[in-house]
């Protein structure tokens, strides 16, 4: 801590070049809400501290076909600023602007709040219910991911020594689609979830289910992305009855720990109200579109 | 020594041109500038900064400290550990306070100070903390009532046995006090009810969570004064206190109070302020101390948390006929809860012949526990109602009537013997019948509750100064701190009392050094307690004023009158003299033997009790167990609101500091003893969104002890909201929760065992 | 230790400081520059006592590096009037007793500034959502609303 370092570079090759190149702790510093409450908390002790804000790649959102990209600098108030991405991701927006609070918005990043590894972050669910991708660069070149497998565990990522997180992006949207992210906390805001349920799902010119995205946070150490929700889903009309299934099928693949902000079976049971009520949410926006 | 004004001087049919007015506050101005010096505000040449290291450990004998590689470190001034204090014998007063401060045989709970450093940066100061070497034997820990006081308990402290307690084994226990309360004879009282209702309650610790942390500068100068600089509510008891624990003589100790951030009963007593001042000794130099947010949670005064059994019985007709309590109170690692208030408050307010509470206060490795608004008293409460809402619908009471129908009433003897002059409980109950909000159906979904509460109110030593400069204007000096806005409601009643107008009149918080002994700001004592003072001051200012205009025109003091803010001759056969004002006669002081001042110091005794009604609408989400309040009304009797703007201000932070403790809050332990929820994101205290408007109808019956007739109003509002937050849940959901906080998880499994049938 | 060397402007003015790397502007604000206007509460971005504006965002000064003051321009309490020309806010808080201590009403008011900046008309539960950020103990939040809501009507008639 008596060395510490920081460095705000203007380029990708420069961050990546600091980030592999240094020995002790190296922190990526974008929106700061995450790092800043950690080293003032003596949580971490920091040797190197890179502040990407002014690498272009990382800053600003783009539109093009249908997709968005968010660099992964980006604050939550830029996105909650652009009306096309807001209208088109509506359960990516709820997440993100249940990071924190306005202040907090002002600086935190979706990013940020996946590389934290919290596995009770609120964008991330959404994001993996998007089937969004981020883009990576390190010391060994570039390459995607799916959002869903960057979180490995509380506090682990699968990123490499020296790598970055570029930016977000989010596919084109299909007709009749629509997503959701709701989460439980005891209070309206400036709370961190207990159980958070993102759902994006594609109906037929008929109405009918034909693809579905289920994604839990809070309820294991990882980020889940149900295969048995969504296929509870898919196929259906999304009835009274597929709902339930679909939430029963969030209980069962919750696997939670009981902490300070919640017990195991509280979440066991939650997730499925919250799964089922973010589902017809997000089928009253896919009818909507 | 006075301990009252002889007369009152109340007046129900006075003409009030201040006192009940609402004008903009003197203070306010420079806090909506960022101007308002509060405790870590103030910056003094060549000043250190101080860091304090805590026990990571619940419970360790302290076996040694290395301070020589934090010593070592450039920047570092002075280091401290419990050897630079004297030492105070353990099992007394002063011995705990000073433990309590830092550590000497034992750390008692996570958090517990165990050494402090000064530097010239918080950084330097941080990183020397992480050098002090500590070695620690960890011993058993223990958090809970119920787990201290079972056999084989682990022990804080070997010389401790049960006072109070006749039948109490001479072997070390958990348990300091026992303390028996009874009226009539319960087994009668039981017998004759038709309906008893009989439950457990448990609540947790709540922070008072005011928003500024702990700040001070202590700087012992070569020659030995002490000054010291805080955010405090009671700099007197600072003062004596630090000169006990410290062994400094009080005189050679200043305390001022800075700006206070909001205290609620934890800044009644200190934590910082002793290690600062031994760190500016050590170093000489002034040394700055401001606590963390994390150090805040962890180091200072939660309220108790507790446990207890209550039952009540009434007759088929709603009289209550018996009351019974047990009651077991955490209060940290030493004694001092003032548990010793609940058995004293919990009943009262009804007409109770058969009582009996036995009330028990418990160590263990927990922080200290501290005053919070009515101490003990709302935790208790929330089973009282609760069981009270119970019996009425049981015997199919209106909740409010089957209160009126045992309200106590003027001449009430409390079981703690006070005899009661007027009170107002009644009316507030009859008052909160009228309001819109209960008059109003309960929507579909939702639920109501209803609760009231008692407190006390007090009195204390209370000592105040006015001056009247040359121009006229009026300074007050007080040493009550103010709170939330308790001088501009000084200012006006000086106003009112000397017939001008309340810009002519500042008050000036004063250091310890300038007044006699005042008790501190608490128990809803100062508005009250100053006003009486500054009356008195007053009357004594108006009496010089009266023999100084006298002296100048050459007349007797008798042949002139004092009206609205002027000297005038009684009558016109005194002499045609035109009338001076309070500014005329101070400019004219030269003449007239100097200035103009008065000092008054009083016990003061002669405050009227206070009472509360609370109505409550809220709904559950009946899939997760949350709970949405919105919307809440408080009735309360002021006796007589000075500045009705800020006693609704009082109400209003009561009523959502109550539903925050009902719903929220709470301290959260892991197995190894430590705070697991340090920081407002995960304590939960309420944020604006999770609030309703807060609706209140200030009830006057005066308390005719007082010039104004005013009661205390800080405390009582928040004694019925847990209860009225728990009554509403009840309402809703169909099922009574007793523990508390009543958080989604809690009430969801209630909602899951109705559903079970 | 090497200290960064900062440039950036306060309320219009501007400022020199040095600090370490790892300090946040809360902590350079008040005790490099004794700007003490703005408070420091939790040290967390949780109870919103020390927002500022920079570069026109409302931010949590303690979730700023202090470094990251380069170049930018920062508001804090002490630009936003003075005791002849308050902002309306401002007025109405003392009016309406919208504080009571008063720690946190400097980050209230720079956060409600920001809010009717933005939108000159909120609704009751938008002004309660934009400032739940910002704890208030001792009000309940009654009063600040209300406070919050007056000013936007003095402000929407000009």
């Amino acid at each position: 801590m008596d060395q510490v370092r920081y460095e705000a570079p203007n380029s990708l090759d420069a961050a990546v070049g600091l980030l592999s190149g240094s020995d002790g702790m190296a922190k990526i510093f974008a929106g700061g809400t995450d790092v800043m409450v950690q080293i003032h908390s003596d949580l971490i002790e920091p040797d190197l501290i890179v502040n990407v804000k002014n690498i272009p790649e990382l800053t600003g959102i783009t539109h093009s076909n249908g997709s968005f990209t968010v660099g992964a600098a980006t604050p939550v108030v830029e996105m909650q600023e652009h009306k096309e991405f807001c209208k088109t991701w509506p359960g990516v927006i709820e997440g993100a602007e249940l990071i924190g609070s306005v202040q907090v918005k002002g600086r935190s990043t979706i990013v940020g709040n996946l590389c934290n590894a919290s596995p009770a972050a609120d964008s991330v669910p959404p994001c993996i219910a998007a089937g969004a991708t981020v883009r990576i660069v390190g010391p060994n070149g570039e390459r995607q991911a799916a959002v869903e497998d960057i979180v490995l565990g509380p506090r682990k990522t699968s990123l490499e020594k020296g790598e970055i997180i570029v930016s977000t992006t989010f596919p084109a949207r299909p007709p009749h689609s629509g997503d959701c992210y709701l989460r439980l906390t005891p209070r309206t805001e400036m709370d961190i979830a207990i159980v958070g349920a993102g759902v994006n799902l594609t109906l037929d010119d008929a109405g009918t289910c034909i693809a579905a995205r289920v994604s839990l946070g809070a309820v294991a150490p990882r980020f889940l992305l149900v295969k048995e929700c969504a296929d509870a889903l898919i196929g259906s009309k999304v009835d009274d009855e597929a709902l339930a299934a679909m939430a029963k099928a969030a209980s069962a693949a919750a696997d939670p720990i009981s902490d300070k902000r919640g017990t195991k079976e509280y979440r066991i049971k939650t997730a499925a109200v919250m799964a089922r009520r973010a589902a017809e949410k997000a089928l009253e926006r896919a009818r909507e579109n | 020594m006075a301990t009252i004004l002889e007369e009152s001087g109340f007046n129900p049919d006075a003409d009030l041109k201040v006192v009940g007015t609402n004008p903009v506050k003197h203070d306010g101005l420079d806090k909506v500038l960022g101007r308002a010096k509060f405790g870590a505000d103030a910056y003094l040449p060549g000043m250190l900064y101080g860091k304090i290291l805590r026990s990571p450990h619940a419970h360790a004998i302290i076996k040694s400290i290395d301070t020589s590689k934090a010593e070592a470190l450039p920047g570092v001034k002075a280091v401290i550990t419990s050897a630079d204090f004297p030492e105070i014998p353990q099992g007394t007063g002063w011995g705990d306070m000073s433990r309590n401060t830092i550590a000497r045989e034992k750390a008692l709970f996570d958090g517990h100070p165990v050494a402090a450093v000064a530097a010239t940066s918080e950084q330097v100061a941080k990183r020397a903390c992480k050098l002090v070497e500590v070695e620690y034997e960890v011993l058993p820990h223990v958090i809970d009532v119920e787990d201290a006081m079972a056999e084989g308990a682990p022990i804080l402290h070997d010389y401790m046995r049960t006072k109070g307690d006749e039948n109490a084994l001479d072997v070390p226990t958990n348990v300091c006090e026992k303390m028996v309360s009874k009226l009539g004879d319960v087994a009668v009282g039981f017998e004759a009810a038709d309906c008893v209702v009989e439950h457990e309650f448990d609540s947790k610790p709540m922070h008072q969570g005011y928003i500024e942390p702990q700040g001070c500068i202590a700087d012992y100068s070569e020659d030995g004064l002490v000054e010291v600089w805080t955010c405090t509510q009671a700099p007197f008891v600072y003062r004596d206190r630090l000169s006990a624990v410290l062994k400094i003589d009080a005189a050679k100790i200043n305390v001022q109070q800075s700006e206070l951030g909001g205290g609620f009963g934890g800044k009644t007593g200190f934590y910082a302020e002793p290690l600062a001042i031994i760190l500016s000794k050590k170093a000489s130099a002034p040394v700055k101390m401001t606590l963390t947010r994390a150090e805040v949670f962890r180091g200072t005064g939660p309220v108790s948390g507790t446990k207890s059994r209550i039952k009540m019985g009434c007759t088929k007709d709603g009289k209550i006929t018996a009351a019974e309590a047990d009651l077991y109170f955490q209060t940290g690692p030493y004694t001092g809860s003032m548990y010793f208030n609940a058995p004293n408050a919990m009943f009262t307010r009804y007409e109770l012949e058969n009582v009996y509470i036995e009330a028990y206060e418990v160590v263990s490795n927990r922080p200290k526990v501290n005053s919070f608004r009515a101490p003990c008293v709302p935790q208790i409460v929330f089973g009282v109602e609760g069981i009270i809402d119970e019996m009425a619908k049981k015997v199919g009471m209106d909740p409010i009537d089957f209160r009126l129908k045992n309200a106590a009433k003027e001449g009430h003897t409390t079981i703690y013997g006070d005899t009661w002059g007027p009170v107002g409980f009644i009316e507030t109950l009859e008052a909160a019948k009228e309001t819109d909000h209960y008059k109003t159906p309960v929507k579909d979904g939702e639920g109501r509750g209803i609760s009231c509460g008692f407190w006390f109110n007090r009195g204390g030593e209370t000592s105040s100064t006015m001056t009247l400069a040359p121009d006229g204007t009026v300074t007050i000096a007080t040493g009550t701190a103010d709170v939330a806005g308790s001088r501009i409601s000084i200012a006006m009643m000086a106003a009112e009392e000397l017939g001008i107008s309340v810009d002519k009149v500042r008050v000036r918080m004063a250091d310890t050094n300038s007044l006699g002994f005042n008790r501190v700001t608490a128990g809803s004592r100062t508005t009250f307690s100053v006003g009486m003072v500054v009356v008195d001051n007053a009357r004594k200012c108006i009496t010089e004023l009266c023999r100084r205009a006298a002296n100048i025109w050459g007349v007797a003091e008798e042949e002139v009158v004092y009206e609205d803010g002027q000297v005038k001759p009684a009558s016109s056969n005194v002499g045609d003299f035109e009338p001076m004002s309070v500014g005329e006669i101070t400019s004219k002081t030269t003449m007239t033997n100097g200035a103009i001042v008065s000092s008054s110091s009083m016990n003061v005794t002669g405050a009227g009790p206070g009472f509360g009604v609370n109505i409550v609408d809220l709904k559950v989400d009946e899939g997760t167990g949350r709970v949405d309040v919105l919307r809440w009304t408080v009735v309360q009797d002021a006796g007589k609101a000075i500045h009705p703007v800020q006693v609704e201000g009082q109400l209003q932070g009561a009523a959502i500091q109550g539903m925050g403790w009902a719903l929220n809050e709470e301290y959260i332990y892991t197995d190894e003893g430590k705070l697991d929820n340090p920081g407002f994101l995960d304590y939960r205290m309420p944020v604006a969104s999770d609030a309703p408007m807060v609706d209140c109808k200030i009830v006057e019956i005066p308390n005719p002890k007082h010039p104004f007739g005013l009661r205390g109003v800080g405390e009582v509002p928040v004694v019925p909201t847990m209860a009225a937050v728990g009554n509403a849940i009840t309402d809703a959901i169909g099922i009574r929760p007793t523990s508390l906080p009543m958080s989604p998880p809690k009430l969801l499994k209630l909602i899951e065992e109705r559903d079970a049938g | 230790m090497a200290k960064a060397h900062v440039t950036t402007t306060i309320n219009g003015d501007e400022y020199e400081f040095l600090c370490e790397p790892q300090q946040s502007l809360v902590d350079v604000l008040r005790n490099e520059l004794r700007l003490s206007g703005t408070k420091e509460g939790c040290s967390t971005g949780d109870c919103g006592a020390c927002s500022v504006m920079m570069d026109g965002r409302l931010v949590c000064s303690c979730l700023v590096l202090a470094v990251e003051a380069e170049g930018k321009e920062v508001e804090t309490i002490e630009g936003m009037g003075t005791a002849d020309d308050l902002h309306p806010l401002q007025k109405r808080f003392l009016e309406i007793n919208g504080l009571q201590c008063g720690i946190c009403t400097p980050g209230i008011l720079v956060a409600a500034k920001a809010l009717l900046e933005e939108n000159d008309n909120p609704t009751e539960s938008e002004i309660r959502y934009w400032l739940a950020g910002n704890l208030c103990r001792c009000t309940g939040y009654d009063k600040v609303i209300r406070s919050v809501q007056a000013a936007a009507e003095d402000m929407r008639k000009g």
